[in-house]
């Protein structure tokens, strides 16, 4: 019976011009053109810079600033008010005022100011911005007190090198963050959503009424209205992979096995909320607002843009009840990491947990409409 | 006249008597400020970090207390074994981990070959270029602390940092006037397109054509409720963001309200044009999913920063109106800016309205005949 209940679901998909082109336009659209446009790499800071001093030190600074990479000139004002100018209509993001006798009061009194102002609307490129700056400032005055200590000689100055690495992502490419990520994204799409609707079109069309009158157990329709997507959702998740490694480059360094074991639970537990969904809406319209509510939230709870631990504790609490924060940490921990079962134990617990609640839910929900 | 208000109190009671109709309109606008506005934080605090000295001495120990006891970090464990980095950061809770090199104390006053790793998770690349800048500064200020024990850090340079407009680095600063432009869209666009969808496809829409009110007037009965709403969801969204997520509304409420008013029409232009080009919910429904709340989330400059985009996609965010609607708002709202300095904006959503309006008034007539 169930055979022939998927094979009218698959007929049915086969014949949707919508689904077919879905399965191949989401993976494209959601791995290629998303991590291009969902990025929040820090990059081409605008700096205006204010040269009171015009000496031979305020120029090697700047000198200093702008090979560092991050920054890009994009003017020279000649007080603050015409660079605050150029932040107010967004030409620079951050501006450097170098006051005058900086040099003077550097080499003469053993100190000198300097001040930094940044645009913090984007708090992101505002805080980063200015901290890049701050740190090339402080490299720069190690090295003017090396030259000068050294002419005065025998005095022991504490020195250490600092070497930062950054493991697992050592050029920092934020399509390493997000690619792991959207894999995620388009298999909640496609096993939460797809389902979801499909059950609450069959009931709004009334064709739910003649299943119920044949002898087929709800159960069997509902795993018939499932096992297509999961099988979707298979084909997607893998499309989705085959991008990222021939569009980003990115292989996972975890087992493919325990990618796909965690997938499937997830697939499980999600499509499982999608039936939660579908029992309680009327009409596709109700069931898309429903999901979009509940997704939306499941998405910002999820650490998918900023880490968990940035938000206040109220709301990290929120995101413990989202499927997705745990998904979304596996496929980064895997695919970058290479982390292993034993190291995923709390999001395989949470995953089994998720799947057995949102079945029980269904199931309970179910009975009463029946 | 009377008439009129009867077609908008029928419209009203469209939208009261249904459930989720109603939860998205009032409900969705608060959850999402919400959502967008505490979800979003680069704010960084208590980040874990772990630390592997072999070294134990007095300058590592001060080291690692001066990063403890900032507000930044958080010490999680010390580890005994190089190779244990490797699974702790597989486990994936640690955010840096800090490596010292052997007998520090002793060679950073007289070798200089004292070494410190920082080794961050790059796998968010944020947080780990914000973590290992505040790691270094705060080594740096130790580095002062001992060349100052006997007086001043000698040929000291003092950098004073200001953060304009958001000194705490909140990042809802930047998302809430985005969530006002996404919400807008919405509830503008989107329910008004479907709504009107809704009666074409019911039939309905034949038997309101067909009383004696003129085709204009239906139309406006029509919009009038949800312009109304949007107009609440305006003022909900900049409450909320004032008591709940703290960010003062620096510049004039009124040009505020203004610009708002200006984005509305907009919006609806954009819903009615879609309700005159399709026959049923579903496919204005999708349309407006497609082609105006995605490119608004992520094309308008809401969350990610269009500078970054390629080109591309940089020309597409130009007819992205709400892309307009954001940078104006964040002039007038978070800088506190005058009305001289959102002109282009002004006219380029202007344009847009007029353009708009113009469009599906002259699409509508064509079906109402």
């Amino acid at each position: 019976m169930l055979r022939y209940l998927i094979e009218k679901e698959f007929k049915q998909i086969k014949r949707d011009s919508f689904i077919p082109r879905l399965i191949f336009m989401l993976p494209i659209v959601a791995m290629i053109i998303f991590p291009y446009a969902a990025n929040f790499d820090v990059k081409n800071i605008n700096l205006s810079i204010i040269d009171n001093d015009k000496s031979s030190y305020s120029q090697s600074l700047i000198q200093k600033v702008q090979s560092s990479g991050y920054f890009r000139i994009s003017n020279v004002s000649d007080n603050y008010s015409e660079a605050m100018e150029s932040v107010e209509s967004d030409e620079s993001d951050l501006i450097l005022e170098i006051p005058l006798n900086f040099e003077r009061d550097l080499v003469k009194y053993q100190k000198a100011d300097l001040m930094i102002s940044a645009n913090a609307v984007n708090g992101n490129k505002g805080g980063l911005g200015s901290a890049y700056l701050a740190n090339i400032i402080a490299e720069y005055n190690g090295a003017i007190r090396m030259e000068h200590l050294k002419i005065v000689d025998n005095v022991s100055i504490p020195n250490m090198e600092l070497i930062p690495l950054y493991r697992y992502n050592p050029t920092l490419k934020y399509e390493v963050f997000m690619v792991p990520a959207l894999l995620i994204m388009i298999l909640a799409m496609v096993c939460g959503f797809l389902p979801a609707f499909n059950i609450v079109g069959e009931k709004q069309s009334g064709t739910i009424e003649q299943i119920n009158v044949t002898p087929v157990k709800k159960w069997t329709f509902i795993l018939s209205k499932l096992i297509p997507y999961w099988i979707i959702g298979y084909i997607v998740l893998s499309i989705g992979m085959l991008i990222a490694l021939l569009y980003w480059g990115l292989e996972p360094l975890g087992s493919l096995a325990l990618i796909y074991f965690f997938a499937t639970l997830f697939i499980i537990a999600f499509s499982g909320f999608g039936l939660v969904i579908s029992n309680y809406a009327t009409t596709v319209q109700q069931a898309l607002f429903m999901m979009f509510f509940f997704v939306l939230t499941f998405i910002f709870m999820s650490g998918l843009y900023t880490p968990v631990a940035n938000m206040p504790p109220w709301a990290q609490m929120i995101s413990n009840f989202s499927p997705l924060k745990y998904i979304i940490e596996v496929l980064r921990l895997v695919y970058l990491k290479g982390s292993n079962l034993s190291e995923l134990r709390t999001q395989l617990i949470a995953l089994i947990s998720f799947a057995v609640v949102f079945y029980g839910w269904a199931i309970l929900s179910y009975r009463k409409t029946e | 006249m009377k008439k009129f208000l009867v077609f908008i109190q029928k419209e009203f009671y469209h939208i009261v008597r249904d459930t989720w109709t109603m939860i998205i309109l009032l409900v969705l606008p608060i959850l999402m400020t919400l959502l967008f506005g505490f979800g979003i934080s680069t704010e960084i605090k208590n980040a874990k970090f772990a630390v592997y000295d072999p070294s134990h001495d007095l300058a590592t120990q001060k080291i690692i207390d001066k990063i403890k006891t900032s507000d930044y970090f958080t010490l999680e464990t010390y580890i005994d074994d190089p190779a244990d980095i490797e699974t702790i950061f597989q486990e994936g809770k640690i955010a840096l981990v800090i490596v010292f090199s052997e007998q520090f104390y002793e060679n950073m006053l007289h070798t200089g070959d004292a070494q410190i790793l920082l080794i961050a998770d790059g796998t968010d690349p944020n947080t780990a270029s914000t973590l290992t800048s505040y790691a270094s500064r705060l080594v740096a200020s130790y580095q002062q602390d001992q060349m100052g024990a006997t007086g001043m850090p000698p040929y000291q340079i003092h950098t004073e940092v200001k953060l304009l407009y958001n000194p705490t680095l909140k990042g809802s600063y930047n998302t809430v006037p985005g969530v006002m432009g996404m919400i807008l869209m919405l509830i503008c666009a989107m329910m008004t397109s479907v709504s009107i969808a809704r009666e074409k496809e019911l039939g309905s829409m034949e038997v309101i054509l067909v009383s004696p009110m003129p085709p204009l007037l239906i139309i406006l009965s029509k919009v009038i409720p949800y312009f109304a709403i949007s107009i609440v969801n305006f003022t909900t969204v900049l409450l909320l963001s004032v008591y709940a997520l703290e960010i003062p509304i620096v510049g004039s409420l009124f040009l505020l309200y203004g610009l708002a008013l200006l984005f509305i029409f907009v919006s609806l232009a954009l819903g009615l044009l879609i309700s005159s080009l399709v026959d049923k919910q579903i496919v204005a429904l999708l349309i407006s999913v497609m082609g105006l709340l995605l490119p608004t989330v992520l094309l308008s400059g809401l969350m990610f920063p269009i500078e970054n985009m390629p080109l591309l996609l940089q020309g597409i965010a130009q007819i992205v109106p709400a892309k307009w609607f954001i940078v104006a708002v964040k002039n007038v709202m978070i800088k506190g800016l005058g009305i001289t300095s959102i002109m282009k904006e002004l006219v380029v959503l202007g344009a847009m309205a007029v353009v708009l309006i113009t469009l599906s008034l002259k699409k509508f007539k064509i079906r109402l005949d």
